[in-house]
């Protein structure tokens, strides 16, 4: 058990690109933790820096009171379940799970014994002679994360966990793999591009663009307050309303616009697109298009003028020139 | 069957040229020393002009010939050090210590190592004369030994060196493209979880590549069992110490004129290769 501290930390390529660019970072003791952001965003290069699968080109990386910057990956304590699990094809599951065990050389009776231990708990004991290949796409990240557990590691890193299952495994995975961390309550950093999986999964978020964190905070925080317009556009399943006014930008989320006799947007329904519970109305305000959610059943006709307000606690307020939330 | 929509008349005219070819080139003269195997043909004198078939004596007199004994087991040690042993083993030691290196680097080598490979046989044996003979070799001159004459004094070692040096190119590039298929995150798994590199080469890399390890292994060993090079270097000599089968096949069949006796002997060496051959695939197909 142990936090992360990063200070100063920069990642750079031979080719020049800084994906990770002085970026200072804490995460605490048995968290859950995202990092959030588009492709390209260095958020992959922060968590191979962590794992010490890339060099750290300036600043330190400290693991509980441990600096672990100059450190090789196999001494940092730290455990990875990759995009695609990396089980090795040719070994039983038994032997994937054991094998960081193998490898300091315990006791084959040992090695077996954690593997079924660990194997329980993830409810894999039936498949512990199966080869990777034999299993499905949830018994293999499962396969991946008791492989990660066995090596009792300090800290537990996943590459886009959950990106390789079909969407309805997913939220089932989803559920387990936070139900599995609190049990652990082993720190757990994971990286994803999909702000939903972040928003449900983790404690704490860190957005992060162009190497950089833009905003970290809780997944409320993130969502109620994002801190500068990119943030804004980036979290929520449906992007927020940014709409130039002056030297601002007022952003309201499409979720906390109703229609109302009177308020901030008035336009004309163009489109009208079916979310399940809800549906999205855009409005045609002249140069620009807001879009706001209503209840099932209650959509407008296509071409009525409608008007939509929020609750003034909603309606967040951007510097035109800077991006960065006033108020 | 006709894929190509030719008709399967005018597609025999096509294939026909090319068959003509491997037939007068390939199988002709492959039945042609399987027939002269069992004659007691030679090069001059009667034999030459009305040869006798003697049947199977030239087999038996092959398998009771110290010299093809001797021959045999130099050409299995000549293909255990130099080839499966030494190419393979460097070839693959090069490939994966050059996927860490810096590019340049990593070119310059491959380069290098591609230069041995692909001179030809005559120009690389003077090369290496020039570095082992004795008085001016450069070897000798750099080890401040000019007497000694390493063909001479220890010539299988030096064909053994020689072929590794030449060979090796082949096993390098194959198993560079071998370890590209190795998937990273297999290699970083076992990196993280604190394996050396030769457990990671044991558990993770080796599995991945024994298909290709034994492919190579089968290649190379078949073109070392039938290089002829060797004689160009040392002729057999001296006193037959690195007399390898191909060359011992060649001085009897152009140096003795006993080409009956010869083909025979090329026959067993074309059994040796099958055995090496049915022993591959035999292990390629227990991994399936």
């Amino acid at each position: 058990m142990a936090a992360i501290t990063a200070e100063g930390l920069s990642t750079v390529y031979p080719n020049g690109v800084r994906a990770v660019d002085a970026l200072d970072l804490k995460i605490t003791d048995g968290e859950l933790f995202a990092l959030l952001g588009p492709s390209g965003c260095g958020k992959t290069t922060l968590l191979r820096t962590i794992a010490g699968l890339e060099g750290a080109t300036d600043g330190t990386v400290a693991i509980g009171d441990r600096d672990v910057t100059r450190l090789q990956p196999g001494e940092r304590r730290v455990a990875m379940v990759f995009q695609d699990y990396a089980l090795f094809p040719h070994m039983t599951v038994s032997e994937n799970i054991a094998y960081p065990l193998r490898v300091r050389g315990a006791a084959k009776s040992v090695q077996r014994e954690t593997a079924v231990r660990t194997a329980g708990g993830l409810s894999l004991g039936d498949l512990l002679d199966r080869r990777p290949g034999q299993l499905s796409g949830g018994q293999q990240q499962r396969a991946a994360l008791a492989r990660a557990v066995a090596a009792s590691a300090e800290v537990l890193l996943l590459d886009e966990p959950l990106s390789n299952l079909d969407a309805r495994l997913r939220l089932e995975a989803r559920t387990f793999l936070k139900k599995l961390q609190r049990e652990l309550a082993l720190t757990t950093v994971f990286v994803t591009h999909d702000q939903a999986e972040a928003l449900a999964l983790a404690d704490r978020i860190a957005v992060m663009d162009d190497g950089r964190i833009r905003q970290l905070g809780t997944p409320r925080e993130v969502f109620q307050r994002p801190a500068d317009t990119f943030v804004a556009n980036f979290i929520g399943s449906t992007p927020m309303n940014l709409v130039p006014r002056g030297s601002e930008i007022i952003g309201v989320r499409p979720e906390y616009l109703s229609p109302a006799a009177g308020g901030l947007f008035t336009g004309e329904v163009s489109i009208v697109e079916n979310l399940g519970v809800t549906s999205l109305v855009t409005l045609d305000c002249g140069e620009d298009q807001i879009g706001y959610v209503v209840p099932e059943d209650d959509e407008p006709e296509i071409g009525a003028t409608v008007t939509v307000d929020a609750p003034p606690a909603r309606v967040l307020r951007y510097d035109r020139e800077t991006g960065l939330l006033v108020r | 069957m006709d894929s190509s929509g030719l008709g399967v008349r005018r597609a025999a005219g096509f294939v026909a040229p090319a068959l003509l070819l491997i037939g007068v080139f390939l199988v002709f003269p492959a039945l042609w020393t399987l027939y002269i195997g069992i004659t007691n043909y030679q090069l001059t004198g009667p034999a030459a002009a009305n040869p006798q078939v003697v049947g199977l004596d030239n087999l038996a007199e092959a398998v009771r010939d110290p010299l093809f004994t001797n021959s045999l087991w130099l050409t299995a040690l000549f293909v255990l050090f130099s080839a499966v042993i030494g190419q393979n083993v460097l070839g693959f030691v090069l490939a994966w210590l050059l996927r860490s290196v810096s590019p340049w680097l990593r070119r310059t080598t491959e380069g290098l190592v591609l230069l041995c490979w692909i001179l030809p046989s005559t120009v690389v044996a003077f090369l290496w004369f020039a570095v082992l003979s004795r008085d001016t070799g450069t070897l000798g001159l750099l080890l401040g030994q000019p007497e000694t004459s390493w063909l001479v004094q220890y010539p299988m070692t030096s064909l053994v060196i020689f072929n590794v040096w030449r060979g090796t190119a082949f096993s390098m590039l194959l198993y560079t493209s071998a370890l590209a298929a190795v998937p990273p995150s297999q290699l970083e798994t076992a990196r993280l979880a604190g394996a050396s590199g030769w457990q990671t080469v044991r558990d993770v890399v080796f599995p991945h590549i024994r298909g290709h390890v034994l492919t190579n292994t089968l290649l190379i060993s078949l073109w070392t069992a039938n290089d002829f090079t060797p004689f160009l270097l040392t002729s057999g000599g001296p006193n037959h110490q690195s007399e390898v089968l191909p060359v011992l096949i060649y001085r009897q069949a152009l140096e003795g004129g006993r080409l009956g006796y010869a083909s025979a002997m090329s026959m067993l060496l074309l059994v040796g290769n099958l055995v090496i051959a049915l022993v591959y695939l035999r292990l390629l197909r227990r991994r399936a």
